[in-house]
């Protein structure tokens, strides 16, 4: 499938919501620089397995994880990973655009002086206008940094976004359905977006769209019922599934 | 508008595209090239021809492949929709054409040392004619032009006239000289084959015609 190592490795993973078991023996290679499409109806563990790659549910009092998530051969889930740091490499872009209340700059600037990223302003603005041109924003706001993000229109906001996260230089970005509150002039923008940020990052994107899925990722994993029924190049998936439930889910006979 | 944010789509589409315009070009040299077996009875050409035909199958497939693979993951829709369906009929025509010609070159190889016939020379002239069709019908694709499509497959007149013409003289030569059945026979195959090369060029018409009109109907040709 691919001759690089895989970015992530998921090993016989369970996680449980308390008692319920949500996730079951989940098993799965993440490629670098490919769009993975992870898909299901809702409830499927989609979304939780997403939240699982950068411990995104320890916020979540009462989960349990069991298995191995292994980042590039280290398991995120050992002792000694510091959690910022997983999260810095491993950022993440919301159903809803989440700009924080301030300028389109500082939203940018808010990871790299965090992190401690750029020591001068030169090297800061750099960063920052460097972000936005791979948001594929850059143009449409050069002149307008100062404004308050809030003004951009949900498109913007969103792309605005995947800048703030790529100023921070992940390795991996997770979309929790990134395109669901938008129109749809400004899902193919991210869409297309997405095809272009591949060439430098691994993604893994949640979507209720099965022609989402289908249009944007190298591969695609159908969830049912807590479990991982179908993993496969997407055109595989899409044109001969080998399990009778991706068949049934993605000819709209089920789901 | 051009589909500036359907990037992805139009670049699978374009090699897509690209794959075809190869496919028609190896089809177009094997058809050349059986009839320059045949003419010269080249039986180490001919063999390369017929040896040649499963890169012409695995090429037909992989188009298809790629085309299926777009449909199913890009939802093309309108003029797009029709031009991939299109290519999925262009690229199964093409390869059939691909067979005729490996047709002739295993011909060729049966009648090995047999001396040529005078009704031969007609041969030559229905491939020469079948191959510009070909041609044009690529360019008529490129161009999305459905008027040339149409003078295309009014060419196939030309070629059913000149088979008709083989044909008889055939039978006339098998009447008069029992002992000529087997070269003949061989022959009328040969020129059955470009008949129906030709034919498959006015299904090709048929499809481009649709591609740019939405129009779909038989051409008689």
């Amino acid at each position: 499938m691919n001759d690089q190592p895989p970015v992530f490795q998921i090993r016989d993973l369970d996680f449980y919501y308390g008692p319920s078991l949500a996730l079951n023996q989940i098993n799965m290679d993440i490629q670098k620089s490919k769009v993975t499409a992870l898909i299901g109806p809702s409830g499927c563990g989609k979304s939780t397995f997403l939240r699982c790659l950068n411990r995104m549910n320890d916020t979540i009092p009462g989960t349990r994880v069991v298995g191995e998530i292994l980042l590039e051969g280290k398991d995120i889930y050992a002792a000694d990973v510091d959690l910022p740091h997983l999260r810095q490499r491993v950022g993440m872009v919301y159903q809803k655009p989440n700009p924080f209340p301030q300028s389109i700059y500082d939203n940018v600037a808010f990871g790299p002086r965090v992190v401690g990223i750029a020591n001068k302003r030169t090297e800061l603005e750099q960063i920052i206008e460097q972000s936005l041109r791979q948001a594929s924003l850059w143009d449409e706001v050069k002149d307008d940094l100062n404004d308050n993000a809030l003004g951009l229109s949900l498109g913007q906001q969103q792309r605005l976004c995947i800048a703030r996260l790529l100023a921070v230089r992940p390795d991996v970005i997770l979309m929790d359905e990134p395109a669901s509150a938008l129109d749809p002039i400004a899902t193919l923008h991210i869409e297309e977006l997405i095809a272009q940020l591949k060439e430098l990052y691994t993604i893994v994107i949640v979507t209720h769209n099965m022609q989402q899925a289908g249009r944007v990722s190298d591969y695609t994993g159908l969830f049912w019922l807590g479990e991982l029924v179908e993993f496969s190049p997407t055109n595989r998936m899409f044109t001969r599934p080998e399990n009778q439930i991706s068949e049934d889910y993605i000819t709209g006979r089920m789901g | 508008m051009t589909s500036s944010l359907r990037l992805t789509f139009d670049r699978e589409f374009e090699e897509a595209r690209q794959n075809l315009y190869q496919l028609a070009d190896m089809v177009g040299a094997a058809i050349d090239q059986s009839l320059k077996a045949l003419v010269d009875r080249d039986l180490k050409l001919a063999e390369e021809i017929i040896g040649n035909d499963e890169e012409i199958n695995k090429l037909r497939f992989k188009i298809e492949e790629a085309c299926l693979a777009l449909i199913a993951t890009q939802q093309p829709a309108a003029s797009d929709l029709r031009e991939i369906f299109a290519i999925i009929h262009l690229v199964v025509e093409m390869e059939r054409m691909g067979d005729y010609a490996a047709g002739i070159a295993k011909t060729t190889i049966m009648m090995k040392e047999e001396p040529l016939l005078k009704t031969f020379k007609k041969i030559p002239r229905m491939g020469e004619i079948s191959r510009e069709m070909l041609a044009d019908s690529i360019q008529a694709f490129k161009q999305h032009n459905a008027d040339w499509a149409r003078e295309i497959a009014a060419r196939d007149n030309e070629i059913d006239d000149l088979y008709q013409s083989i044909f008889h003289k055939l039978i006339k030569i098998m009447a008069k000289e029992p002992e000529m059945i087997t070269r003949c026979t061989y022959l009328m195959w040969c020129a059955h084959n470009l008949e129906r090369i030709a034919d498959r060029v006015t299904n090709i018409a048929e499809q481009i015609i649709f591609m740019t009109t939405g129009d779909m109907r038989e051409l008689q040709g």
